[in-house]
């Protein structure tokens, strides 16, 4: 028996300090930029300026002969190779899917699409090399506004398809089943309430360019990229080059952030692949911050009509939702399905008898969207809660009042929603209550009152968003209902090496969430092992062989159960060795702490380690015994998870220069059990500023030409820490039933939370004012000119 | 092409650069010091950041913001050479406090910010051995992070802070983390 002494009691739920650190605190990261091979060439990718144009003629001769340059080519020179790089979620039968070549050949649709490329011995060279390319542009109409967009006789973007709508997707609970007719509720409505809400274009701006790296040199292409998809990158790039996928292998390094901003198989991937097959030797491409701002995919940009009917109790009886969703000019890997998910959630924590969501995909010559932290449901959160404390104000009722009255009891679940979601669990009352506490909601109330009592100039605000989501993505089974094109399982392999030691291979793909430090909690705790004694495995096609990445709050919801599931099957390996070993019989054994023992005989028995010793020497099992341990499983989830909880933030709003200013901001999230409370911790801290970044900071914005005026982080303004406050968080905990580790997923919680909650405080502070809405992001000369507007 | 001399992290180098070649570049692509990271072109983000000793003493800088040849003569310390930064006294592995403090105070997710914030935040003790939160947040404004929302920096600050002045550690995260406890 040789359990450590150093291991806590149980692993799970330990503070434990991440493993990844000692690389990343001390520079010996793996970062794909850090990637240089023998004759690796450098590649400068060379973007149009113009947002709709007919590229008339392009000549990269001239950048081919400068010195240092070894091949350039234009999209012309690559068309044959190419095909259209993937949209794997064609949300209708028949959704308007236009092609969409790494290189443009013929056409520009965006300002930043990559027209030609240059491969040199360095990256100065390469970047003089575009310099010397010519490009004659005829320009085109460009389409920016959905709405005119899709007025007839509007401009096109695709020419050829006859139209700017991609396709429009319909939920309606009448015909669903799932609750009554939204016609029927908007007739008969005591209180009927409208909004037209505007979701921002954000930028995801991961903190690490992307980079890729491609080394068609040996017996299969080895890619090297800044990806959260290493898995379905690889079977793209096989799909879309005609490579058999058993030669094409992804490593994603370190990754540097990705907030669904590298959840996509991007041109600039398949652009060096297709150059580094031509001309048989490595090429890297790293991008650059403007590169990535401008060609990057962008998250949000919606228009949101909402109605709104409830009595004059605050009763709600009805939601209808209809979404005008900003597809850019493309369709990228998930596009179309990302306001999709957000129809799941407008309904949100409330008991609302009827819904209907419809939702048009419009082109526009803009960068395509894509997921971006929530995907859909930071939407959907923010018009709902948004909307209830209008309702709130119009029936002059305290705004959780409202939701309580709405919203679903914690003696309720499982709980069936209008939407046809089954939440498993959770419990609004407990965290609100916790949250209430933790703000001081009542004091910061009465102070509320005294400052609007004296007309002070700076007013303050009160926000709630009592928000849940729908996270762990996700059954195959929905995901097909959904029309997506791969399942939502999970895999994972846990190795026992003669010497006790753990290897565990894991299909999800961590950029900054710590797998390899919450998984061998997971695992110390199963097998009994010192947390030291793990190492997790991620990221190389040729190691983690099976998997579905990291994206949508999924990793350990349905990676860490596939994990669970691979211990208790090395667990269940290893009885027959250890019966055999103690010469008892299997029916005697118990495990517990890594070993299994003889009932009775806490003396007599064996550690994994000792049995993974075994099955290597393997001199003395019996017979049909096969000599292993090591175990593959994968899960695939029967629900999502749902992850819930209240956030509130009290803002002082100067009313004279509109500067916002959050004086409180309290968090209580409900992810279910937690495996790493330093973990989820930080992840709620960053998911709150990146959700407080929507409401206050951030906003891409094209020119009536459709050029980014936001390309830099000079324009476009991530926060610094100076921007941001401290958050007070805390937890309640009610687990996830769907699986044994009963986790519900944090990783975009804060980031669904938060903006409404900061809009909401922003908006309460001016009511005496008479505003009923700021739009997004409320800098000071938004909220000024919403004061102004009012007053008026 | 400029000959320079420049000694990075305890080693002396001498080198032909181009006259256009940023400290960066010279860093990452000459000396394979691929520590120091790129994350902007616009001289805002802070990933890139340095210790450079210059006429009034060593302080940090943004390495794309300064030209190799500008190097010249003067002593470069990176992340990868912080934790022997004073004379070499911890050679043995250990790490600087401050590398210590974002360790225990879980103040990195994915990293890539983490090199050029650890440098900022050294420079900004050296200038201020106690500084109050705000005066933290002012002072690393220039480094962008987008995975912690800062809050664990500023702790990692303080908590480095306290250990360089030897006064009572910052309260470890077991203690301040909320929630239900195991
Ligand atoms: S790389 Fe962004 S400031 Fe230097
Ligand atoms: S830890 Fe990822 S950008 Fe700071």
């Amino acid at each position: 028996m040789t359990v450590t002494e150093e291991r806590p009691a149980a692993e799970v739920g330990h503070a434990r300090r991440r493993k990844e650190d000692a690389r990343l605190i001390t520079g010996r990261t793996m970062w794909t930029d850090n990637i240089t091979l023998p004759g690796m060439l450098h590649l400068a990718i060379l973007r149009s300026p113009m947002a709709h144009a007919r590229i008339a003629t392009i000549d990269v001769g001239p950048a081919r002969e400068l010195p240092g340059v070894i091949a350039a080519f234009s999209g012309r020179d690559l068309a044959e190779d190419m095909a259209s790089l993937p949209c794997a979620w064609p949300v209708t039968e028949d959704m308007v899917h236009p092609d969409h070549l790494p290189l443009a050949v013929d056409e520009v649709r965006h300002t930043g699409e990559a027209v030609a490329v240059v491969a040199a011995r360095d990256r100065a060279s390469a970047l003089d090399g575009l310099e010397a390319i010519e490009v004659d542009y005829d320009e085109l109409p460009v389409v920016l506004d959905m709405e005119a967009a899709l007025a007839d006789g509007a401009d096109l973007v695709h020419a050829d398809k006859g139209t700017n709508k991609s396709f429009t997707w319909v939920f309606d609970s009448a015909e669903a089943g799932s609750g009554g007719n939204v016609a029927d509720a908007l007739d008969g409505a005591e209180v009927k309430l409208s909004r037209r809400y505007v979701q921002q274009r954000l930028i995801p701006a991961y903190m690490e360019p992307r980079s890729v790296v491609v080394d068609p040199t040996g017996d299969v292409f080895t890619v090297w990229s800044a990806t959260q998809i290493p898995h379905i990158l690889r079977l793209m790039i096989a799909m879309t080059t005609g490579t058999p996928e058993h030669k094409v292998r992804v490593v994603a390094p370190d990754v540097g952030g990705g907030f669904g901003g590298k959840l996509q198989v991007t041109p600039e991937e398949l652009i060096a692949f297709h150059v580094a097959r031509r001309i048989g030797k490595p090429v890297k491409h790293t991008e650059t911050r403007s590169e990535s701002m401008q060609a990057t995919h962008h998250g949000r940009d919606q228009i949101q009509f909402i109605d709104l009917t409830a009595r004059r109790d605050g009763t709600v009886t009805g939601l209808n939702v209809r979404l005008l969703a900003n597809m850019g000019a493309y369709l990228g890997l998930v596009t179309p399905g990302v306001p999709i998910l957000g129809a799941f959630m407008y309904n949100a924590i409330y008991k609302i008898p009827a819904y209907r969501f419809e939702c048009t995909g419009v082109f526009t010559n803009t960068a395509w969207t894509d997921a971006y932290r929530g995907a859909g449901r930071p939407e959907a959160t923010y018009a709902i809660e948004r909307i209830v404390d209008e309702l709130a104000a119009e029936l002059g009722l305290d705004p959780m009042e409202v939701r309580r009255k709405n919203w679903i009891n914690h003696d309720e679940f499982p709980f069936t929603t209008v939407a046809g979601l089954t939440y498993d669990s959770g419990n609004y009352e407990a965290a609100t209550d916790k949250a209430t506490q933790l703000f001081g909601y009542d004091e910061l109330r009465r102070e509320q009152a005294a400052r609007r009592e004296s007309g002070d100039l700076v007013q303050l605000g009160i926000g709630i968003s009592t928000y849940t989501e729908m996270c762990g993505l996700a059954p195959s089974r929905v995901l097909g209902a959904l029309r997506y094109g791969a399942g939502g399982w999970e895999s994972a392999t846990v190795r026992v090496l003669p010497t006790g030691k753990v290897e565990v291979v894991t299909g999800t793909s961590p950029h900054g969430q710590g797998h390899e430090t919450a998984w061998s909690q997971i695992v110390a705790d199963q097998l009994g092992v010192p947390f030291e004694d793990v190492e997790v495995l991620h990221g190389d096609t040729r190691t983690s062989v099976r998997g579905l990445d990291t994206y949508g709050s999924r990793s350990l919801a349905v990676g860490g159960t596939a994990l669970v599931k691979a211990c208790q099957k090395v667990i269940k390996n290893a009885k027959r060795i250890a019966a055999h070993m103690l010469e008892a019989s299997e029916d005697d054994l118990e495990f517990a702490d890594g070993t299994w023992r003889v009932r009775g005989t806490p003396d007599a028995g064996k550690t994994i380690a000792e049995c993974a010793l075994a099955v290597f020497t393997s001199h003395d099992l019996p017979d049909g015994i096969e000599p292993n341990l090591d175990a593959d499983a994968t899960h695939d989830p029967e629900n999502f998870s749902f992850p819930h909880g209240t956030h509130l933030c009290a803002a002082e709003v100067d009313t004279e220069t509109g500067w916002v200013n959050i004086r409180k901001y309290a968090a209580v999230d409900d992810v279910g059990r937690v495996i790493n409370p330093l973990i989820v911790e930080g992840q709620v801290h960053g998911g709150i500023a990146q959700g407080v970044a929507q409401a206050l900071f951030e906003e891409a914005v094209y020119d009536e030409s459709g050029n980014l005026m936001t390309g830099t982080f000079v324009d476009y303004t991530v926060p610094s820490a100076a921007d941001l406050p401290a958050f007070d968080t805390d937890r309640t905990e009610t687990p996830a039933t769907g699986h044994p580790l009963g986790a519900k997923g944090v990783g975009e919680a804060g980031t669904i939370a938060s903006t409404p909650a900061v809009v909401n405080a922003v908006v309460d502070a001016l009511r005496p004012l008479g505003v009923n809405d700021v739009r997004m992001p409320c800098t000071p000369e938004r909220v000024w000119q919403a004061i102004q507007e009012a007053r008026r | 092409m400029t000959r320079i001399s420049v000694t990075v992290d305890g080693v002396q180098y001498q080198d032909d650069v181009e006259p256009r070649t940023l400290l960066v570049h010279y860093l990452r692509e000459q000396l394979g010091k691929v520590g120091t990271v790129v994350g902007c072109d616009t001289s805002n983000c802070g990933a890139c950041t340095v210790m450079m000793t210059g006429t009034s003493g060593r302080h940090s800088v943004k390495s794309c913001t300064v030209l190799a040849v500008q190097a010249d003569g003067r002593e470069v310390v990176t992340i990868e050479g912080l934790a022997d930064m004073n004379g070499g006294a911890d050679r043995a592995g250990r790490l600087h406090p401050m590398q210590q403090a974002f360790h225990e105070q879980h103040a990195l997710q994915c990293g890539f910010c983490t090199p050029g914030m650890i440098m900022e935040a050294v420079d900004l003790l050296e200038a201020n051995p106690d500084p109050t939160d705000e005066q933290i947040r002012e002072g690393l404004e220039g480094n962008l992070c987008r995975c912690t929302g800062y809050q664990n920096i500023v702790r990692a600050v303080h908590a480095a802070a306290a250990a360089t002045r030897g006064a009572e550690p910052e309260p470890a995260p077991e203690d301040v983390v909320p929630g239900p406890q195991p």
